[in-house]
């Protein structure tokens, strides 16, 4: 058994469960007598609730209770909250509603909640569900983004004038002003970034315990970050104090954002084992995560680029109305400001951007981070108004984004991001080669004698990730701090546990974590386990999103690891009987410099355990540390991603031919892992720009609740694709890490529509470009389209 | 209530149950065979797939009553005391899986693909065969990739794979 190198593509530790039906969901555990929630949900999107009689639903048989929103307000179990304060530009702090775990008198989109059952049996309590009867005096909803501030608009919140939570703005908008006075050239956007269900293939779960003995909850549920739920649910919503609230997350199957945040399901399954006195479980069917999961996306936005004579860009300005729903999700009010306009700058040196957003209230699901959580839609604003300036300039795409790409490092764009380092006209011109770009004509030529056209689209993307420093994201309203801490301990026998604050859904920590100790303590991987997802075995840790889990978590870890090396020096050198200075620690053995005399890694932790070759006054015994890392700055993962598909013209079914992915992600631990958070992000990237999209109508009703009506991408929609990586390290962490798990669903969905446009001829398309939305187009002259 | 009886992975498997239960909470609650997973309310995501007589069904769009007789298999029961499934070893070596809660059942729908369509299964075919089973991770391009490379696997092991069944 060797060591594992960073580097290589070592197969995953974590399958052999999950490939034999072993893993451990939430949902596959059931814990002593158990019984099971049912939510009554609101059926409507915006109502008073006058009452509720469960009087018929209580005397059902298994039945144990039906709770409602006056026992959540008796219990004085406190609301849901949003982390992130963001202010207006007048000053004025955010204005957020209530959002209570069951409604107070008032639902506000549909799947709200206004009642729980629990019941012996999960028959039992859907059947009571049904015979609670609510009264309801249904309201006007006010469900379209683009509509909610007009003056007779339905107002969702009383403390929300015109459904309105802030009008928020970043970068200097007299300069920006100026650059528009001087611009030779300006092309104008407006587009909608379309709302999107993360459907993670794991509905969400929880399973709430109280012991009363020690008077200690314990909560299963199928989170991103343990340690935060813990801390919302016991600070904020007070149902329990932090050190007598476990959380655990075990094998969670995705998340994509959707499972950071605290809902209201597992604060009432946690509050109501108390009161019901047996733990409580709750699983989410399909239909429910397509009502109450937040969602992502949902910008109305217009922009515009300002460019002088020769191309070079002036200025940016970008007017977004971003809606939140309707209640403010964990981090709703952070996504569409923080994660968005520091974006918008992409690969280009842009001497002046502004940028305002308006976040506002509908009656919807809430909406907050999915994957990749406002820089998709930043990414989006750029790469199409790059590709339309570059068209109605008569210069090549290509051509007009290598003139204004960043080309030295540092760079300080106006909108609060500092790019470390990068090389963007490496990853274009690796990308050019790999889609064979000057065969591309002919292609052309060959797709239109078949009847078909041929497009191509690019998307130079940028994303900040290794989320992040914590004093700057403090700085800017977040209400926690953006570190991780790892412990490292070390067996006396010499095998390692890891424990981490991260959390892995599918990213294999497991493996590459593993495969960083490997390399650094010289063990073979098989003696490394790595643990997470338990608030009682790792201290605290903030998760897993924003593409931090490599570039924070492993820091935090090789932090630690530094510490037991430095201790396992001072063992070694009681031990070899030599001078700490002289002790070297090479390839899993610690020697003393110069001399063949030397102990394995293993040796090291068995004699700082039993401590006989030293004075326990002068050196503690054992091995372990602890280190908490907090990352100087962001990191910019960056890269070219290309589409080229082919529009049938009678169907309207655009097929996607190539994909050329070229990202760099400064130093890669397994590349096997990294390419499949690339393939799978491009997947939900193309399921953005064609299939899927968010509906609800003008009443409030979400019309695509159902995976028969929200288009998942499938395996026949999506072509194998190319990945290939440049790399420049990332200077900001000790490994030189970027991150790689939102790249592909950020730079995917310009890279489509680009190609869609190039092969329509005009820009008249929106997201999701499905079959009829693409055969209307392609029946667009320009002539009707000027007449629009 | 409703007398059940079966055999599931080549165990008798039976019990008294509600009538509206179905296959899936069958395999699940009763028998604690939780690697079927359900992924949705609408008979798409083919998470929870199973083999019942030799053939690939959607165990949550089957009622547990009308399986009487018959010869069930799941994830569990696909590894033999040999060793992984050529399949199972396939999706490991090709990173066929991140999150794995699609994982059992694209395996046991590729088992059964490769049992209909045979061993040299082109990319194209392996696509549109996954028709019924959402992978919201891996965009399904290492999923192909070990299904193509597990279907030439189970060839390498001949019928003995077949009658494993
Ligand atoms: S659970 Fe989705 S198809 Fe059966
Ligand atoms: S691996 Fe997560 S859904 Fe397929």
């Amino acid at each position: 058994m060797g060591v594992t190198k960073i580097g290589t593509a070592v197969r995953r530790k974590e399958d052999q469960r999950f490939i034999t039906g072993r893993g451990q969901y939430t949902d596959d555990l059931d814990r002593p007598g158990q019984a099971h929630a049912v939510f009554v949900r609101s059926p409507h999107a915006h109502a008073h609730v006058r009452g509720i009689d469960a009087a018929s639903a209580r005397a059902m048989p298994g039945v144990l209770a039906v709770l409602t929103g006056e026992d959540v307000a008796a219990d004085s179990v406190g609301g849901l909250i949003c982390g992130w304060m963001i202010h207006s530009k007048d000053g004025s702090p955010m204005k957020a509603g209530p959002h209570p775990a069951l409604a107070q008198g008032k639902v506000r989109y549909v799947g709200d909640h206004v009642a729980v059952v629990i019941a012996e049996t999960l028959i039992a309590a859907r059947d009571a569900a049904e015979a609670v009867l609510v009264d309801y005096e249904v309201l006007p909803a006010a469900a379209d983004t683009a509509k909610t501030q007009a003056a007779d608009a339905p107002q969702v919140h009383e403390v929300a004038p015109r459904n309105t939570v802030y009008e928020w703005q970043l970068g200097d908008k007299a300069a920006t002003e100026a650059a528009f006075a001087r611009a030779a050239h300006v092309t104008k956007l407006d587009l909608v970034n379309n709302r999107l269900v993360p459907n993670p293939l794991e509905p969400r779960v929880a399973i709430g315990e109280y012991e009363p003995g020690t008077e200690v909850f314990t909560l299963h549920t199928t989170s991103q970050n343990p340690h935060v739920a813990r801390l919302v649910l016991a600070a904020f919503i007070g149902i329990a104090p932090e050190h007598k609230l476990r959380v655990i997350a075990p094998d969670v199957g995705g998340g994509f954002g959707s499972k950071i945040f605290i809902y209201a399901e597992e604060t009432v399954c946690v509050w109501a084992a108390k009161r019901v006195g047996r733990p409580v479980k709750w699983t989410s069917d399909r239909t429910e995560a397509f009502l109450c999961d937040a969602h992502g996306r949902d910008h109305v936005t217009h922009a515009e680029l300002a460019l002088d004579e020769r191309g070079k860009i002036l200025g940016l300005k970008v007017k977004t109305i971003a809606n939140l729903g309707a209640y403010l999700s964990t981090f709703a009010s952070s996504v569409p400001t923080y994660l968005y306009a520091p974006l918008l700058s992409g690969q280009y040196d842009i001497p002046a951007i502004y940028c305002e957003v308006d976040g506002v209230y509908t009656n919807t699901a809430p909406v907050d981070a999915y994957r990749g959580a406002g820089r998709p839609e930043a990414t989006f604003v750029i790469e199409r108004l790059m590709e339309i300036a570059a068209r109605e300039l008569g210069v090549e795409p290509v051509q007009l984004r290598r003139r204004n790409f960043v080309k030295s490092f540092p760079h300080q764009t106006p909108v609060i991001m500092a790019y470390d380092v990068g090389d963007y006209n490496a990853s274009l011109a690796r990308a050019l080669e790999l889609i064979d770009y000057t065969g591309l004509a002919k292609r052309k030529r060959e797709s239109a004698r078949k009847g078909l056209r041929r497009g191509i689209g690019f998307s130079a993307y940028i994303e900040a990730c290794g989320i992040a420093p914590s004093q700057a994201v403090g700085s800017l309203g977040a209400g926690v701090g953006l570190w991780e801490s790892a412990e490292v301990r070390v067996n006396p026998t010499g095998s390692v546990e890891v424990l981490t604050g991260s959390h892995s859904h599918g990213q294999g920590h497991e493996t590459t974590f593993a495969q960083l100790v490997s390399d650094r303590l010289g063990i073979p991987i098989e003696q490394v386990s790595i643990v997470h997802g338990d608030t009682d075995k790792v201290q605290f840790g903030m998760g897993t999103y924003g593409s931090r889990s490599g570039a924070v978590g492993m820091s935090a870890i090789v932090k630690a690891m530094d510490k037991v090396i430095a201790k396992a020096k001072k063992v070694a050198a009681h031990v070899l009987e030599a001078s700490e200075g002289d002790i070297e620690f090479k390839d899993g053995r610690f020697s003393v410099a110069g001399t063949d005399r030397g102990l394995a890694f293993g040796e090291v932790a068995l004699q700082a355990y039993i401590a006989h070759k030293f004075s326990g006054q002068e050196l503690e015994p054992g091995l372990k540390e602890g280190a908490f890392y907090d990352p100087t700055n962001f990191t910019f993962p960056a890269g070219m991603h290309v589409c080229e598909l082919e529009i049938d013209p009678d169907t309207g079914i655009a097929t996607i031919d190539k994909w050329v992915a070229v990202d760099d992600f400064g130093n890669v631990i397994n590349p096997m892992i990294v390419e499949g958070q690339v393939h799978g992000g491009i997947a939900q990237g193309v399921g953005q720009a064609l299939f899927e999209g968010a509906v609800y109508d003008s009443a409030g009703q979400l019309v695509t609740a159902s995976f028969m009506d929200y288009r998942m991408p499938r395996a026949a929609d999506l072509p194998s694709f190319t990945v290939d990586m440049t790399v420049t390290p990332c200077p900001s962490n000790p490994l030189g890490i970027k991150g790689c798990g939102e790249a592909g669903a950020i730079a995917a969905p310009p890279a489509v529509i680009n190609a869609l446009t190039d092969a329509l001829g005009h820009e008249n398309i929106e997201m999701p470009a499905t079959p009829q939305a693409i055969w209307r187009a392609c029946r667009n002259t320009p002539a009707q389209l000027a007449a629009e | 209530m409703v007398a059940v009886n079966m055999t599931v992975n080549g165990k008798p498997a039976s019990a008294e149950l509600d009538p509206r239960t179905l296959l899936v909470q069958f395999l699940r609650d009763h028998l604690r065979l939780t690697g079927t997973h359900v992924g949705c309310d609408t008979s798409q995501c083919g998470a929870c797939v199973v083999h019942m007589d030799g053939h690939a069904v959607k165990s949550c769009t089957v009622l547990a009553a009308t399986c009487s007789g018959s010869q069930v298999t799941t994830i569990e029961g696909l590894a033999n005391a040999a060793g992984l499934h050529p399949m199972q070893e396939a999706f490991r070596e090709n990173h066929g899986l991140q999150c794995g809660f699609c994982t059992p059942g694209m395996i046991m729908t590729a088992v059964d693909l490769v049992h209909r369509k045979g061993f040299a299964l082109d990319e194209t075919t392996i696509r549109e065969e996954l028709e019924g089973n959402l992978c919201r991770c891996t965009g399904y391009h290492n999923i192909v990739k070990a299904i193509a490379a597990g279907a030439q696997a189970m060839a390498a092991e001949g019928p003995a794979q077949q009658v494993a069944e």
